[in-house]
């Protein structure tokens, strides 16, 4: 079991969060100039490393707010989290 | 006739199970749950506090008050705990203290029912099916925690040093939760 670390509640176990992709994929700023190329990289697309990746989570079975994760993708290790609206840790 | 037009509330009928179960285990039912929305560095959530005379806590997992209190659900949201028929009240002066702001009060008395379990065992009949360290040093009196007990989510809340722990959880939940807290009291060590 993954203990995860909740930005406001403290280390919870897994089975408490939901996964939600990766994060800072930022909404097409100017939509209706937007291309079907472009429009389905922004849906679709996604990095996977192999290392450190920034993840949103959900504390669902907590305080249910989105937060943010830096996960490595090799060994599970959660190299940090940070709430909604901070940016992502060097 | 008359009884089944009186309210009932989702542990009325295992009061008996209860009493026979060794532990100091009840259903408190029908107390009023209000839940409060607001940007907590807001102007308007400390005159909720000062309306209801429990200031709303900001560091997490926490409760400020008695018989009404302010439990921490989450960074702008609470839920305001009070007696039974203490509902109209508390919803009355949170939306006069809460104004135009962004924000809601809204009445939630009947999405969740009250377990308390008291006692030298309580906090082993939660270990059984609690994550969470509920040793004394980090869960004490006047922390809450929004978890899981066996497979259904809860709201934790120590309010007394007995230890007294009140268990928040939905009405349809209510008998799952009963049956398994009836369980684990049960069961050997």
């Amino acid at each position: 079991m993954l203990l995860i670390e909740c930005p406001w509640c403290g280390q919870r176990e897994e089975t408490e969060f939901r996964y939600g992709g990766q994060a800072h994929v930022d909404y097409p700023s100017a939509p209706a100039e937007t291309g079907d190329t472009e429009w389905a990289e922004f849906l679709f697309y996604r990095d996977n490393p192999a290392g450190p990746f920034a993840e949103r989570w959900m504390h669902a079975a907590g305080c249910r707010r989105w937060f943010n994760a830096v996960r490595d993708t090799r060994t599970n290790e959660f190299l940090g989290v940070y709430r909604i609206g901070e940016g992502q840790p060097a | 006739m008359t009884a089944s037009l009186l309210r009932t509330s989702p542990l009325g009928e295992r009061e008996a199970e209860f009493a026979a179960s060794g532990m100091d285990i009840r259903e408190a039912g029908f107390r009023a749950m209000v839940n409060v929305r607001v940007d907590s560095a807001s102007a308007a959530a400390d005159a909720i506090g000062i309306a209801l005379g429990v200031p709303l806590p900001v560091v997490p997992n926490t409760v400020c008050g008695g018989e009404r209190a302010a439990v921490w659900l989450g960074p702008d949201e609470w839920l305001i705990y009070g007696a039974d028929g203490d509902t109209p009240r508390i919803t009355a002066l949170a939306t006069e203290a809460l104004g135009p702001v962004s924000g809601s009060v809204l009445d939630l008395s009947a999405n969740r029912t009250t377990i308390e379990i008291s006692g030298a065992r309580a906090r082993e009949v939660l270990a059984k099916g609690c994550a969470l360290d509920l040793h004394p040093r980090v869960f004490g009196e006047g922390h809450c925690a929004q978890t899981l007990i066996g497979k259904t989510q809860v709201l934790l809340w120590q309010y007394g040093n007995a230890p007294d722990y009140r268990i928040l959880v939905r009405a349809s939940f209510a008998n799952y939760l009963a049956d398994w807290l009836l369980d684990a009291a049960a069961s050997g060590w």
